[in-house]
């Protein structure tokens, strides 16, 4: 029965990567560049939540509500200012710099702004959650929601994505900017609600994880950031069902492999699941192989 | 363009790094320079040192490693354990020469090893499984115990108590706290003349046929194929120099501190990224570019110290300035157009 | 016996039969065609030849010696050296160097030399130099020797892709349509190049050609292939008065 808890928590864990993992994934795939300040969106959201929360004594929902709007403002301005110009500069490296730049920034003026001191978060989620089997497992509510708003993204994002002409314009945004461009999409559009869905993502993300790991840092988001991208290159980067599949496996095997070979080495379990299947497959899970034309 | 036996691009790097030397040198014998500015001279020159290194394997290669202070941890702990546990039966000299190869040949053993399923991914691939490495590298040794008594050596890399050491045993790795003690062999000097026969390994490869050989497959892997050119062999060589240097460095930060642990923030992926921005900063492919970059960022938090809690932050807004200055097509553009008269300057080189 | 022997070549991708039960004969020294309309599988041909793609069927002999199972850089070590289509240079590396790496596999020096500037680097290099330099003017290029690739205009790299094929010293030489985007007169002076290398080197040249001028005038032989299979071969003349190429190629 202790197996099926920690196996539970390694869900929950998991959804919370997969939900990171899908706005890595969209922008990946969309603006074809790595957003490494992704994972200090999830921080900029939790403080957001701690500060209407825990300071201004307002009920949790009105937390959320201001980190959604403003992680996708955030996301939105950030793309413009300092991604955007960047686009055509002829190295994907430019942009990259340019997002560990942007993580910087946010992880050191949250540092001047709230301090380097670790904050207690206030659960926005206060469910006590399911006993099941006398008592022999219980579920905290936490897990049991984080799961579920996992499984609604998912559902909710292939559904826009198949279903509404804007989604149809990210998938041709995806394939191929210029021929996107040429059928009249707006490309710049469709990259700006992409940031804007990925930076939305991303506050949930962190008001989920900080009631599951209830202790904040201006580098909170920083681990869990790049873990969510391992997650999304695990399952093929820029497939949805993908970033969503490895980020479940992510979460799985890194609470399975602190409980049952070695805490100190459960990063290196992490990061080794994700070279072997990389080795096997190099697209990932459900990745595409692209041949190079001669 | 070819000066005698180097060429005079070549040169001119060599003698900026002596012409720094002897400025640092006259410097700190007139007693202008601060203690505080003194203790930063060897941590800029190891990072310039990886920097060189790091452009090697993304500018000349043209693979993205976010690993490579994972290479740099292993030079640390390798020599480190050799300087540790041969402090009084070597002299100093030697010693610090046989720690320089061991940590030298155990990163290019670890980048060689790491190289032969990471060389096989491409683009970002190759970047997030060079970072997987390096954070595996950073995790094992943080969970490594070693230590030894009369019955002999001890290992675990679960905690001090399964070592089953008799007390009174000697610790020599002690997982997170990792190796305290190591004598500390690095100077100054020592650390220019590392860095100086990195940038004669890197230079001297990149204008020979192996060189050629690399960039080729850089530029046009296919094309390199129809030539001929053995692709994984190229690519291994290049990655193995890269690291060896990354560990050349480490060598240094171990011989520099006198407590080495394999914190995130010196071996972590943020170090890896860290030496990335130098590498891009500097000029993908300009190894001298790369070295100075690290020497002016790894100084600018310094030299923003007066400003105290406000300094990362100006240092992040300059980096993203600076890429957004160097980089965007429309600023190169507007460079062209109104500063064209700084570009003389540029192209007498 | 042929220098170049291909037996009933046949790769499919996804069930589309691209290359079908390909044959070809190339003797020595000669300057051998292959035509056909667009999509007709002409550079899969090549991409078979060269290993880049690797035949479901059929073998290839090469001077003698099998080499149907060899990759890309064994088969260019055997002897065989190509151009490509869509022009594939090392853009950030000089014209020079360009050659240089051709010349990879015929001058050699350690790794160690390399690195610690021993007198075989600056021997070797030498000769190097001189050997690129001697295959740049037979193209004309000696002036351009250290201009960067990616600045030479399109005709210039194109002949720059031949010269670094032939540093490689083949025994065969495939150039996938050397003439594609070059205006009437550098067609001309390409097609007094290739006469002239073919004679110079005695060199064998397996080419493929959009432009029939370029063909007739310096093919002896010719292999037209449509919708992956062969439809005709024989002597050039010949071949182009055949009813059924005419049909499928030059009557569109």
């Amino acid at each position: 029965m202790s197996f099926l808890t920690y196996f539970i928590n390694g869900l929950s864990l998991g959804s919370i990567y997969a939900i990171i993992a899908l706005g890595y994934t969209m922008v990946y795939g969309i603006a074809k560049m790595l957003n490494f300040a992704h994972g200090d969106f999830i921080m900029v959201g939790c403080y957001v939540i701690f500060t209407i929360v825990a300071t201004m004594g307002l009920p949790p929902v009105a937390g959320i509500v201001v980190a959604i709007i403003l992680c996708t403002l955030l996301g939105v301005t950030t793309e413009k200012v300092a991604y955007k110009p960047l686009r055509n500069a002829g190295s994907p490296l430019a942009v990259l710099i340019t997002a560990i730049g942007v993580s910087y920034l946010l992880q050191n003026a949250a540092l001047l702004i709230f301090g380097a001191d670790t904050k207690a978060f206030t659960p926005v989620i206060t469910w006590q959650g399911i006993v099941l089997a006398d008592g022999a497992l219980k579920i905290q509510g936490v897990t049991i929601i984080t799961i579920v708003v996992s499984v609604l993204i998912l559902v909710c994002l292939q559904t826009f994505i198949n279903k509404t002409k804007a989604g149809q314009a990210m998938l041709a945004v995806a394939e191929d900017k210029g021929a996107a461009s040429l059928m009249g999409i707006d490309v710049n559009k469709t990259i700006s609600l992409t940031f804007a869905i990925g930076s939305a993502l991303a506050a949930i993300a962190g008001a989920l994880m900080c009631s599951a790991y209830p202790s904040l840092t201006p580098y909170t988001g920083a681990m869990p950031g790049i873990k969510a991208f391992v997650a999304a290159v695990l399952g093929g980067i820029g497939s949805i069902p993908g970033a969503m599949i490895g980020g479940l496996i992510l979460g799985i095997i890194e609470i399975l492999g602190k409980t049952y070979v070695s805490s100190q080495l459960s990063d290196a379990i992490v990061f080794g699941i994700l070279v072997v299947v990389l080795l096997v497959k190099p697209t990932g899970i459900l990745g595409k192989n692209i041949q190079e034309k001669v | 363009m070819k000066a005698g036996r180097f060429s005079k691009k070549e040169l001119t790097t060599y003698a900026i790094v002596v012409a720094a030397y002897i400025i640092c040198e006259i410097l700190m014998l007139t007693g202008i320079m601060s203690s505080h500015m003194k203790g930063l001279l060897v941590p800029i020159c190891y990072y310039a040192i990886v920097a060189v290194g790091l452009n090697l394997c993304v500018g000349i290669l043209g693979e993205l490693s976010l690993g490579h202070a994972g290479f740099m941890c292993v030079g640390a702990y390798s020599s480190a354990l050799f300087s540790y546990v041969t402090e009084s039966a070597i002299p100093t000299a030697p010693r610090f020469i046989i720690a320089l190869v061991i940590g030298v040949v155990m990163a290019a053993l670890a980048g060689f090893l790491i190289g032969i399923p990471v060389l096989r991914l491409k683009g970002d691939y190759l970047a997030i499984v060079t970072l997987a490495f390096g954070e595996i590298i950073k995790n094992i040794f943080n969970a490594i115990y070693l230590g030894t008594d009369s019955t002999g050596l001890h290992f675990s890399l679960k905690d001090m108590a399964s070592m089953g050491m008799e007390p009174g045993g000697k610790i020599i790795i002690n997982g997170a706290q990792g190796i305290t003690g190591t004598p500390s062999d690095s100077n100054f000097t020592i650390a220019i003349v590392i860095l100086l026969v990195s940038l004669f390994v890197v230079q001297n490869l990149v204008s020979s046929r192996d060189g050629r050989a690399i960039m080729a497959i850089r530029d046009n892997r296919i094309a390199a194929e129809s030539n001929g050119i053995n692709i994984t062999k190229y690519k291994m060589l290049a990655f193995t120099i890269s690291a060896a240097i990354a560990g050349a460095s480490g060598v240094l930060f171990a011989h520099n501190i006198s407590s080495l642990t394999a914190t995130s923030q010196y071996f972590g992926y943020n170090a890896s990224i860290m030496f990335l921005v130098y590498v891009v900063l500097g000029g993908i492919g300009n190894i001298r570019g790369s070295m100075i970059a690290a020497v002016i960022l790894y100084m600018l938090p310094e030299l923003l110290r007066g400003l105290s809690d406000y300094r990362m932050l100006i240092y992040s807004v300059v980096l993203i300035v600076m890429m957004l200055v160097n980089w965007s097509p429309k600023a190169r553009e507007f460079r062209e157009k109104h500063l064209s008269f700084l570009k003389i300057k540029k192209e007498a080189k | 016996m042929a220098l170049l022997e291909a037996k009933n070549l046949s790769i499919s991708f996804g069930g589309l039969r691209a290359v079908d039960g390909f044959s070809i004969e190339v003797e020595k020294g000669e300057l051998y065609g292959l035509i056909g309309p667009n999509g007709a599988g002409k550079t899969t041909v090549f991409n078979l030849l060269t290993g880049v793609y690797q035949a479901d069927e059929g073998r290839i002999i090469l001077d003698g010696k099998d080499i149907t199972r060899l990759d890309p850089v064994h088969k260019n070590q055997n002897g065989i050296a190509r151009t490509f289509q869509n022009i594939r240079l090392y853009s950030h590396l000089s014209v020079i160097d360009n050659v240089k790496v051709g010349l990879h596999n015929h001058f050699h020096y350690s790794t160690l030399a390399g690195l610690l500037r021993l007198p075989s680097y600056y021997k070797v290099e030498k000769e190097i130099e001189e050997r690129a330099r001697e295959l740049l003017s037979v193209f004309n290029m000696e002036n351009e020797a250290d201009v960067m690739s990616s600045n030479l205009p399109y005709g210039k790299q194109r002949k720059l892709e031949i010269a670094r094929a032939l540093a490689t010293d083949p025994k065969l030489l495939l150039l996938d349509e050397p003439a594609a985007g070059m205006n009437p007169n550098e067609t001309a002076e390409l097609m007094e190049t290739i006469q002239f290398i073919r004679e110079k080197f005695g060199m064998t040249i397996l080419l493929i050609e959009h432009d029939m001028k370029l063909v007739s005038g310096i093919c002896e032989r010719l292999t037209v292939l449509n919708f992956g299979r062969m439809l005709a071969m024989g002597e050039t003349k010949e071949v182009l008065k055949n009813p059924e190429v005419v049909k499928a190629y030059l009557g569109e």
